[in-house]
């Protein structure tokens, strides 16, 4: 063995921290400057007076996060809350029967879980081009329910707010049926045993153990359902048209055809904060369910 | 009657209506890149014409091109950085852990618009060409924190007994990882890096808002096609993802079996 590597490990063997800070450093580093530290730019940005061409001048101001009590985007604030709460609901109640379903598919599981991880992973822009492709008015829908003879021209599906929604729920389903059948998973099925042979009913059974058990992965899944709806972009860009818009849409103004990044600055620092709450609620409630179950 | 025997009919007529809307819309997409028809959402006749034309496409060829040159550069470093961090996290106590754990997750939950932005202002602000570079430096950044979650999880599975047995017989730190610790841990790394690569693959957000203007990856080439018109064309580009996408998936899935 060589001299200076022999040094080096003798170094390292008396240093614990140094050690673990070997492994972690270009990782960490890489982090720090290319994750946090331009959230702390955007942060800053956010509060300085806009530059002549896009970019920023020299000062600080509020006025960016005034303007957003205009009541043009209070408007899309407050439709792009309300459409992710809506579409976070609509995700849990077709989500649950599903992770229930799979967790206690027995041999089918496997295969089952796979087509649940499929579209977790497949890419956002291609679904929801498929979702274009049915929607549109020469789309299959349309075309099928004018064979059918149900419709005599074509509806208006695209562009409408319907459309964002079926998008919205199509794109994030999965991360609210993956995180429950999780929990579900765990499930010892002995407890339902139990309650059985101690005379409760299957429905009793669900409500009083699998229910209660479930909750961790009902939270997680609501908030990795709510979370990406916040900061959407794509769907309510290509299925909403340009009435539909979220507050995705007016960041990705701000600095495409706007060339106003501190007012764009300060409308994502508003998702991330709203993130942030989210986050931080998740926590506080997963820590008091941990409590509960012991 | 045991308990796992039956599920209630509704339930299943709800799941069956949930995997046949996660679904058939992609069926349909990838069914309709062979329909001979241009316009209409009728059925005309097999043809693979629309796959042809793309290879006549310049944008195309190029931005597939860069896109799995983005991703496998992207993925060797994220695939090399998250498992140095998922080794210390697992093996070694230090300072200051409890912050670097929640830190990684930050990454994992802020949504994508706002690590695009912030990261275009700060290329903006160190005055640096955007390019393939900056690409791939947003790549790592969102996709560390998945590498470190999949190793780690890899890690916490894995006995020490052996690692220590090489220790004792006199084997020093660097031999023993090379020996010991990788062979056994490589399919967790194998899996991180795989789910790297597609989600490099697949990004488009954050790379619209750090890529030039010459260097259109290919998911900023079909978001370009698909909000022009609606062609078999792009049916048949999203065949292609979605062909690449599923065989890398595919490949983490058996790879963390093993074992």
């Amino acid at each position: 063995m060589s001299g200076p590597r022999r040094r080096l490990l003798a170094w390292l063997q008396r240093r614990p921290a140094a050690r673990a800070w070997s492994l972690l450093g270009p990782g960490m580093l890489w982090l720090v400057l290319f994750f946090l530290v331009p959230l702390l730019i955007m942060a800053a940005y956010s509060l300085m007076p806009r530059g002549t061409y896009g970019g920023v001048q020299p000062g600080f101001t509020l006025q960016h996060y005034r303007r957003f009590f205009d009541p043009l985007y209070l408007a899309i604030l407050q439709r792009t809350l309300v459409w992710s709460l809506v579409c976070t609901a609509v995700c849990l109640l077709l989500g649950y029967p599903v992770a229930y379903l799979v967790a206690r598919a027995g041999r089918w599981r496997a295969a089952l879980l796979f087509l649940v991880v499929l579209p977790f992973w497949t890419s956002f822009l291609v679904r929801t081009f498929a979702m274009i492709f049915l929607l549109r008015d020469s789309g299959l829908v349309n075309n099928v329910l004018l064979r059918l003879g149900l419709i005599d021209a074509p509806l208006t599906l695209l562009y409408t707010p319907f459309a964002v929604l079926l998008g919205l729920v199509y794109g994030f389903l999965p991360f609210m049926i993956l995180p429950i059948y999780a929990s579900l998973e765990k499930l010892d099925p002995t407890l339902l045993e139990a309650a059985e042979t101690l005379g409760a009913t299957p429905l009793a059974g669900f409500r009083r153990i699998t229910l209660p058990l479930s909750l961790p992965g009902v939270v997680a899944g609501c908030f990795l359902v709510f979370i990406p709806a916040m900061g959407s972009f794509l769907t309510s860009d290509l299925l909403g048209g340009a009435k539909q818009l979220m507050i995705g849409n007016l960041i990705q103004n701000q600095f495409a055809a706007a060339r106003n990044w501190p007012f764009g600055s300060a409308a994502s620092f508003v998702v991330t904060a709203l993130v942030l709450v989210a986050v931080t609620v998740y926590l506080r409630v997963r820590d008091r369910a941990a409590e509960g179950t012991g | 009657m045991s308990v796992r025997s039956r599920a209630p009919r509704g339930l299943v007529a709800v799941a069956a209506l949930v995997y046949g809307f996660l679904h058939l819309p992609i069926l349909v997409l990838v069914a309709f890149s062979f329909n001979a028809s241009k316009f209409s959402a009728e059925w005309r006749g097999f043809t693979v014409q629309w796959y042809h034309r793309l290879l006549e496409r310049a944008d195309v060829i190029r931005g597939l091109e860069l896109s799995m040159v983005v991703a496998a550069v992207s993925t060797v470093i994220s695939a090399a950085l998250g498992t140095l961090v998922a080794l210390a996290l697992a093996r070694h106590r230090f300072r200051g852990r409890p912050a670097v754990e929640a830190f990684l997750y930050v990454p994992v939950v802020t949504p994508e618009i706002v690590v695009g932005i912030s990261l275009l202002l700060l290329f903006a602000l160190l005055g640096l060409p955007l390019g393939v570079a900056t690409i791939v430096i947003a790549h790592v950044a969102f996709s560390l924190s998945f590498v470190v979650i999949v190793v780690r999880a890899r890690l916490a599975g894995m006995d020490t007994s052996l690692e220590e047995a090489a220790l004792i017989l006199g084997a020093d730190e660097i031999t023993t990882f090379r020996r010991v610790t990788l062979p056994q841990l490589w399919p967790g790394v194998v899996a991180g890096a795989l789910l790297a690569f597609i989600l490099s693959f697949d990004d488009f957000l954050i790379t619209s808002f750090v890529a030039g203007s010459g260097t259109s990856t290919l998911p900023l080439v079909v978001y370009g096609m698909a909000r022009r018109n609606v062609e078999p064309s792009i049916n048949a580009i999203s065949t292609i993802i979605l062909v690449v996408t599923t065989a890398v998936l595919y490949l983490a899935e058996r790879v963390t079996r093993e074992r």
